[in-house]
């Protein structure tokens, strides 16, 4: 594919609420978990929420989008000088050649569960206050980040679990390229909520410990929050670009990947295909790594299989949880951090790298050369997708 | 930018299949509402069967449909599904457990309520690898997934299937988003003319949307997203040179040129 270049962005999680501080984050190999108190949940685990969303207002004008998620979406929007980036490229492009292509998974599912405690007693009917349009319906955070952003090129939101906010890169290159647009808004945002708590919990898939990413003894993902985006230009100055997209589907269950890692390797080898690189191009692989038994013995075996047992890789979910339909965006920032800052992250909480796992685990933060970075993320129902992000001076 | 028709699927209130509906849908039969039929698939393993929701059902007899028509293999397919909506039955259920003391949802339910539970279940029905997108584009879902999956045909140069459906919510969410009708239609859609029934040119522009003359099709079209399609269906299904316009953004809607081949 033709590379995109990327040329600002911005995020919001429990680790940081901004570039410089990720960066310093992720230098001292910090976690931003902590046991869970959210809302009203009762669960034996830790989460990675975000400080300070009760206190967000949204902008005047775009009050009926008020959501926890939208909220999240908001915070970032107004960080690192993102809206007036966009806002220059709107002056540069026109607003109707700007796309957004936003994901989440969670939507306003957080206020529809609130709701429903208020329904009336007599005839079920949700409060009258309840607003499906502006908040529950999947393409909230889409709609939202256009007008607050003030763009009307083609736009829709990408719901694939958590693929969604990885694949939304792809959407956005192939309009770019198509000439549906010049330039596009991607990211998105996911908030804590009790539907996922007490959902990945009956799956017995929340650990009572802080994750632990590739450990022998992990036992589990911590549920994370936050809204990261980037603004992708066809032409113009930067030292980032999307160099790759590879998705794929498992063909395998809903909810478990694939045992043999096949969706996983054939993501990894499409985004490979489509940067035209090889293997010993990437420097270092940012893992889908969510801690749970079954999903890091997978990917680790696809990683082995493309990858050997060179390339430095791990995942981040100990230090921010795991973002679901957010996740996607908040590690390919932190694989622009890698590049742009010549630094590759640690694996907070994990301790002892499980013997049965092949590939180069890497435990501390690094300094040094990083060239290119693959970025995994995957989802239920086999949702799998894989971006190189690189120098793009390199070219 | 140009692509080509190779198949349709159609399943709605009253249009039972495409060959079906097309008599209908030219205005040369009356429309008449009925409850939707989903003949059941016979690509899903029993299991999968067995937990799947009707939005999903949906999804997969429609595209089946398409593909069958095209005469193209799924596992060589990517696939864009759009719907305004995920299992709406399922996100009652969760929302109304989480009230309860215990708040035990359902693993089934929970893995099942993602926006992408008809493009999982589709790729594991027809053993499918290939890429698969899931949108939502609230009324405008259809718009937005034949621009998508276009703009993916022409980037690939392949061919791909656009699953669109949606189905009614339960109460309380019903009366917050009254849904008529289950509605799933899907289109195989190709760089390439040589299996090509129809041409579609798509051009984003300012011109109004286009309404349908039948007054049931009209509130069939307007209470339903995926329904939002039936003007393209209309005038492919009349076989004459015609520029339905869909709604999509604020700002501007998607006009699609039919000529057939």
């Amino acid at each position: 594919m033709q590379p995109v270049l990327i040329t600002r962005f911005s995020i919001l999680n429990c680790l940081a609420s901004s570039e410089a501080g990720l960066l310093q984050a992720l230098r001292a190999k910090r976690s931003g978990l902590a046991p869970c108190e959210f809302e009203t949940a009762a669960i034996d685990t830790w989460v990675g929420q975000v400080a300070g969303v009760d206190d967000v207002r949204i902008r005047r004008g775009l009050e009926e989008y008020d959501c926890r998620t939208n909220r999240l979406a908001q915070a970032a929007l107004e960080r690192d000088g993102f809206a007036a980036a966009v806002a220059a490229a709107r002056e540069r492009y026109g607003a109707s050649r700007i796309g957004v292509f936003v994901g989440t998974s969670t939507s306003g599912i957080l206020e529809t569960e609130l709701a429903y405690r208020r329904r009336d007693p007599q005839s079920g009917a949700l409060p009258a206050d309840f607003r499906y349009h502006a908040t529950l319906n999947t393409y909230s955070v889409g709609d939202f980040t256009a007008r607050y952003l003030g763009i009307t090129g083609p736009s829709f939101v990408v719901s694939s679990a958590c693929s969604s906010t990885a694949k939304v890169f792809g959407n956005a290159a192939r309009m770019i390229a198509a000439g549906a647009c010049d330039a596009a808004v991607v990211g998105g945002a996911d908030s804590l909520c009790l539907t996922t708590l007490y959902g990945f919990r009956a799956l017995e898939l929340t650990s009572r410990l802080p994750c632990r990413p590739f450990d022998a003894a992990r036992d589990g993902i911590s549920l994370g929050e936050g809204a990261g985006f980037a603004l992708l230009e066809k032409a113009g100055e930067s030292d980032l670009a999307l160099l790759g997209v590879g998705e794929s589907s498992d063909a395998y269950h809903m909810s478990t990947p694939h045992p043999e890692g096949l969706g996983a390797k054939l993501a990894m080898e499409r985004a490979l295909r489509a940067a035209n690189l090889g293997p010993a191009d990437i420097d270092y692989i940012n893992l889908h790594g969510t801690a749970t038994p079954t999903n890091d013995a997978a990917e680790d075996k696809a990683v082995a299989e493309v990858f050997g047992n060179r390339t430095a890789c791990n995942s981040t979910k100990g230090a921010t949880g795991h973002l679901l339909g957010a996740a996607g965006i908040t590690e390919a920032i932190i694989s622009m951090l890698a590049v742009r800052h010549g630094v590759m992250p640690g694996s907070a909480h994990t301790r002892t790298v499980d013997p049965a796992l092949r590939s180069n685990y890497v435990l501390e933060p690094r300094e040094g050369r990083v060239r290119r970075v693959l970025s995994n993320s995957f989802g239920f129902g086999g949702s799998n997708c894989s971006l190189v992000i690189g120098d793009a001076r390199l070219r | 930018m140009r692509v080509y028709v190779e198949g349709i699927g159609l399943h709605g209130p009253g249009l039972r299949g495409w060959r079906d509906s097309v008599p209908v849908l030219a205005g040369v039969q009356p429309y008449q509402p009925a409850r939707t039929v989903i003949p059941p698939s016979e690509l899903l393993p029993p299991a999968e069967r067995r937990r799947a929701g009707i939005p999903i059902r949906l999804a997969l007899a429609a595209g089946a449909e398409a593909l069958a028509a095209a005469g193209r293999d799924a596992t060589t397919l990517p696939t864009v599904f759009t719907s305004s909506e995920s299992d709406g039955q399922i996100l009652h259920e969760i929302c109304d457990t989480l009230t309860k003391p215990g708040r035990e949802v359902s693993p089934t339910r929970f893995m099942n309520s993602v926006h992408n539970a008809a493009s999982g279940y589709w790729s594991i029905a027809t053993r499918s690898r290939e890429a698969s997108t899931s949108l939502c584009c609230y009324d405008a879902g259809f718009a937005a997934g034949l621009l998508e999956c276009a703009v993916q045909v022409l980037a690939e140069g392949r061919p791909a299937a656009l699953v669109a459906y949606d189905a009614p919510y339960p109460e309380p969410l019903h009366a917050a988003r009254p849904i008529e009708g289950e509605f799933g239609l899907a289109l195989v859609l190709s760089a390439d003319a040589a299996r090509a029934m129809f041409a579609l040119e798509l051009e984003l522009g300012g011109a109004a949307e286009t309404r349908l003359p039948d007054a049931g099709l009209e509130k069939l079209r307007l209470n339903n997203p995926a329904a939002r399609s039936l003007p393209l269906l209309a005038a492919m299904a009349r076989g004459s040179a015609n520029e339905p316009v869909l709604a999509y953004t604020p700002a501007a809607s998607l006009m699609a040129k039919v000529s057939p081949c």
